[in-house]
C-alpha cells in the first residue's frame, strides 16, 4: 500500500520535473541545433539535430567574389567561422571577461570591508545604514538607469569600460549576502585575531576572506552570470564604440539582414558565448547550490 | 611575567551598569579565578583587561603601567577562548605561527611569497619555529601540526588554543571559560592539566567561570562577582569555609548551602525554623536571619532529641561514596540538602519524616542585607550548653 503511493508520488514529482526541464532545456536544445545546420534546413525544418551536413555554398563569400571551391564548406564549419568573422566574437569574449572580472573584484573589495562594519562593529547609526541596504536591494536596476546614464554622460564616460563597470561596483545584494554570512562567524575570532595584533583590515582579509570562500562563491557565480548575460546596460552606455561590445551585445550583429536570415552563425555565436557559463557551471555545481541554500543557511 | 591592577574600573552600556568599581589586585604569577552566575560582568572584567573592550572610568595597569589606551596586542597578554578560536582556514601550526609573526615581524616580512626576500626573515623565522616546536612539546601536540582545526576533537583544539596563547610568552594569561565546551570527563582532566601548566610556567592566570567547582579546584585566588561587584576575594579555602556574603554562600559549594530562616533575639540567641541554634550573635540584635548549613554539616538524627528539624525525606541521591538526603522543610523553598554516609542514613527511607541537626560551631549566620554576621566564640558556647 505504501509502495503504491510511494510509486506514484514519485512518478507525479518527476513529471513535474520533466516537464519542468523539458521547457528549460528547450531553447539550448534548438540554439545548438541552428548552430550546426544549413540555412535551409534551418527553414524548412528538416534534417533532425544536426542536419545533413551537405556541403552548402556561402553566399556572400561568392559574392565577394572568390572561388566557388573556397566558398563551398559544411554547414557547421560555415556558422561557426561565420559566428567569428561576421563580427569580432572574441573581442567581444574578451570585453565580457574584463568586465565581469572587474565587477566582481571591485564587488569584493567593497562588499567585504561594509559587510564586516554591518556585522562586527558597533557603530552609532549601524542599523540604520543596514536598514539602507536592504532598502537598496529594493530597488530596480532599470528605475536609476536614466540618471545613472545622464551622470556619466555628464562626465563623459559613455562609451567607456567604466561606464560598463562603475555602476555596478557596489553591490547590495553582495554586502546584504556577506554581513548575513559574517553574522555567523563567532565574535572570539575577531577578537582573537586583535590579539594577535591583526588591524581591522587585516581581520577583513586574513580572516574573514578566508572563512567567507563559500559564501563569495555564491556571490561570485551570481554577479558573473548577471553581468555576463546582461544586455540591457551595455545596449545603454555603449552606443557607437563597437570595440566595446559584451557577448550578449554583439549577437546584435547577427540580426536578420537583407541577405535573409543568418540564424546558423548567430545561434553558433550564442552557444560559444554560452558555453563558458555552462562550464563554470559544471566545475561549480556543487559550490552553486551550495550558495542558493547558503543565504539560509546555520 | 606581570601583575594586574584595576582601579575603580566601571562599565556601562547606555544606562546599563555592569560593573560598578572594581579593585583588583593580581599578583605577579597568581592564578586568579573570577566566578559567578552568568551576567555578572566576569567577562567584562575579562576583556577589559584584555582591551577588547574599554572601561567606562578607572584604570587598568599592567606590570606597573597603565595600558587604558593601549591596544590589546600591545598588552603582551594572550587569551583562551571559550570557543577556542582558532583560524579555521589555517594549519595548527599556521595558527602557532601567526601571533608570533604579527608580532615580531615587520610589514615587509609577513608579505607573502615577496616577504622571503625581505632581510633578516630568516633568523626570525627560524626562532618562530622554534617557539612553536617547544610549545607544542609542552602541550604534546606535535602530531597534529599539520592537521586543520575542522580535524580535530574538542580537547585537541583547546590544546591548540593554550598552545596558540603560550607560544607568545605573554605576561599573563586571560582565559575565558575555556573548559565550558568539553565533556565532564575531560573537563575534570584538564583542570588538572592547566593547574600543572601554570605552575610550570609560572605565569599569571586569569581564568573566568561559572563553575565554582573550577574555581575551587584550580585557583590560588578567587574573586566571587555578582551584579557587577566582587563580593569576596580570598582562597578558595576562605571563600568556602567563610562567605562574607549569604550570595557567595549558596553560590559556592555544590550541593548548595542551605539556608534555613531565623531571628535573633536581644540576647543574642539564635533560633532556625523556631528550633535554638547551639550558636550567639556577637553583638546581639533582634530581627530575621539567615542561618546557613553545608550539606556536610547538616546530621541525619534517628529521634528527635528536642532541639532537631524535621522534614520529609524526598530523594535519596546515591553517589556511592556519599549519600544526598533531599528533604521537603516546611518554611524553606526548594530542598534541603543533607550529606551523609550510606551507613549513615539506611534508616530513612523515602517518604518518611526525619530529624536533623546542625554541627556545632558550623552555621553561617547572615543578617537581612545578606551580609555575613559575626558569631560569639563558639568555645564559649559549647561549653555552657
Amino acid at each position: 500500500m505504501m509502495a503504491r503511493t510511494n510509486w506514484l508520488g514519485e512518478f507525479l514529482k518527476h513529471s513535474v520535473l520533466l516537464a519542468g526541464a523539458i521547457v528549460v532545456l528547450l531553447p539550448f536544445y534548438l540554439m545548438l541545433s541552428y548552430s550546426l545546420k544549413s540555412p535551409a534546413e534551418i527553414e524548412s525544418n528538416t534534417g533532425g539535430f544536426v542536419g545533413s551536413q551537405e556541403i552548402m555554398t556561402d553566399r556572400r563569400c561568392i559574392k565577394a567574389g572568390k572561388p566557388a571551391e573556397e566558398c563551398d564548406m559544411r554547414p557547421i564549419v560555415y556558422n561557426y567561422t561565420a559566428a567569428f568573422s561576421e563580427a569580432p566574437l572574441v573581442r567581444y569574449m574578451l570585453n565580457g571577461v574584463f568586465v565581469t572580472v572587474s565587477i566582481f573584484v571591485i564587488q569584493v573589495l567593497v562588499a567585504l570591508p561594509c559587510a564586516y562594519a554591518l556585522s562586527k562593529l558597533k557603530f552609532w547609526g549601524r542599523d540604520v545604514v543596514f536598514g539602507l541596504v536592504i532598502f537598496c536591494l529594493l530597488i530596480p536596476v532599470h528605475a536609476i538607469a536614466l540618471p545613472l546614464y545622464i551622470m556619466l554622460a555628464k562626465v563623459g564616460l559613455t562609451n567607456t569600460y567604466a561606464a560598463l563597470i562603475i555602476p555596478w561596483t557596489i553591490s547590495v545584494f553582495g554586502i546584504f549576502l556577506m554581513r548575513q554570512f559574517f553574522m555567523t562567524v563567532p565574535d572570539d575570532l575577531i577578537d582573537a585575531a586583535r590579539m594577535d595584533g591583526m588591524s581591522e583590515f587585516a581581520i577583513v582579509w586574513r580572516v574573514m576572506l578566508p572563512t567567507a570562500i563559500p559564501a563569495l562563491l555564491a556571490f561570485g557565480i551570481f554577479s558573473v552570470v548577471a553581468h555576463w548575460n546582461d544586455y540591457y546596460w551595455p545596449r545603454v552606455v555603449i552606443t557607437g564604440n563597437r570595440d566595446l561590445m559584451t557577448p550578449p551585445l554583439g549577437l546584435r550583429m547577427f540580426k536578420s539582414d537583407l541577405d535573409g536570415n543568418e540564424y546558423g552563425p548567430m545561434m553558433a555565436a550564442t552557444t560559444v558565448i554560452v558555453l563558458p557559463l555552462v562550464i563554470i557551471f559544471l566545475l561549480a555545481q556543487r559550490r552553486f547550490i551550495e550558495g542558493i541554500t547558503m543565504t539560509g543557511m546555520k | 611575567m606581570a601583575g594586574i591592577v584595576l582601579r575603580q574600573v566601571t562599565k556601562t552600556y547606555g544606562t546599563l551598569r555592569v560593573l560598578n568599581g572594581i579593585d583588583l589586585d593580581i599578583a605577579d604569577g597568581e592564578y586568579l579565578t573570577l566566578v559567578g552566575p552568568s551576567g555578572c560582568g566576569k567577562s567584562t572584567t575579562l576583556r577589559i583587561i584584555a582591551g577588547l573592550e574599554s572601561q567606562t572610568t578607572g584604570d587598568v595597569e599592567i606590570d606597573g603601567r597603565v595600558v587604558n589606551e593601549v591596544r590589546p596586542s600591545r598588552r603582551d597578554l594572550a587569551m583562551v577562548f571559550q570557543s577556542y578560536a582558532l583560524y579555521p582556514h589555517l594549519t595548527v601550526r599556521q595558527n602557532l605561527v601567526t601571533p608570533l609573526q604579527l608580532r615580531d615581524m615587520n610589514f615587509w616580512q609577513r608579505i607573502p611569497l615577496l616577504g622571503y626576500l625581505a632581510p633578516g626573515r630568516r633568523a626570525k623565522m627560524s626562532k618562530i619555529e622554534d617557539d612553536v616546536r617547544k610549545a607544542a612539546e609542552t602541550l604534546k601536540i606535535e602530531p597534529l601540526l599539520h592537521r586543520k582545526p575542522g580535524q580535530l576533537s574538542g580537547g585537541q583544539r583547546q590544546r591548540v588554543a593554550l598552545g596558540r596563547a603560550m607560544v607568545r610568552n605573554p605576561a599573563a594569561f586571560l582565559m575565558d571559560e575555556p573548559l565550558s565546551n568539553l565533556d565532564a570527563a575531560l573537563r575534570v582532566h584538564m583542570r588538572a592539566e592547566l593547574s600543572e601548566l601554570h605552575r610550570e610556567l609560572g605565569a599569571t592566570f586569569v581564568y573566568v567561570t561559572h563553575d565554582q567547582a573550577e574555581a575551587l579546584t584550580m585557583s590560588d585566588r578567587m574573586a566571587v562577582m555578582m551584579d557587577g561587584d566582587i563580593l569576596q576575594l580570598g582562597p578558595p579555602d576562605e571563600v568556602y569555609e567563610d562567605p562574607r556574603d549569604i550570595r557567595v554562600a549558596e553560590f559556592i559549594g555544590s550541593p548548595k548551602m542551605n539556608i534555613l530562616p531565623g531571628r535573633g533575639d536581644s540576647a543574642g540567641r539564635i533560633t532556625a525554623l523556631g528550633v535554638a541554634v547551639e550558636e550567639a550573635l556577637a553583638v546581639p540584635s533582634e530581627g530575621p536571619l539567615s542561618v546557613g548549613f553545608r550539606p556536610e554539616h547538616l546530621h541525619i538524627q534517628p529521634a528527635d532529641n528536642g532541639a532537631c528539624f524535621s522534614g520529609r525525606l524526598t530523594y535519596k541521591e546515591n553517589l556511592g561514596s556519599d549519600v544526598f538526603l533531599h528533604l521537603a522543610v516546611e518554611g524553606i523553598e526548594g530542598k534541603a540538602v543533607i550529606r551523609a554516609k550510606p551507613h549513615e542514613a539506611d534508616f530513612a527511607d523515602v517518604g518518611e519524616d526525619v530529624w536533623f541537626t546542625g554541627e556545632v560551631g558550623m552555621a553561617r549566620v547572615f543578617g537581612a542585607d545578606g551580609k555575613r554576621v559575626a558569631l560569639a566564640e563558639p568555645q564559649l558556647m559549647r561549653k555552657t550548653s
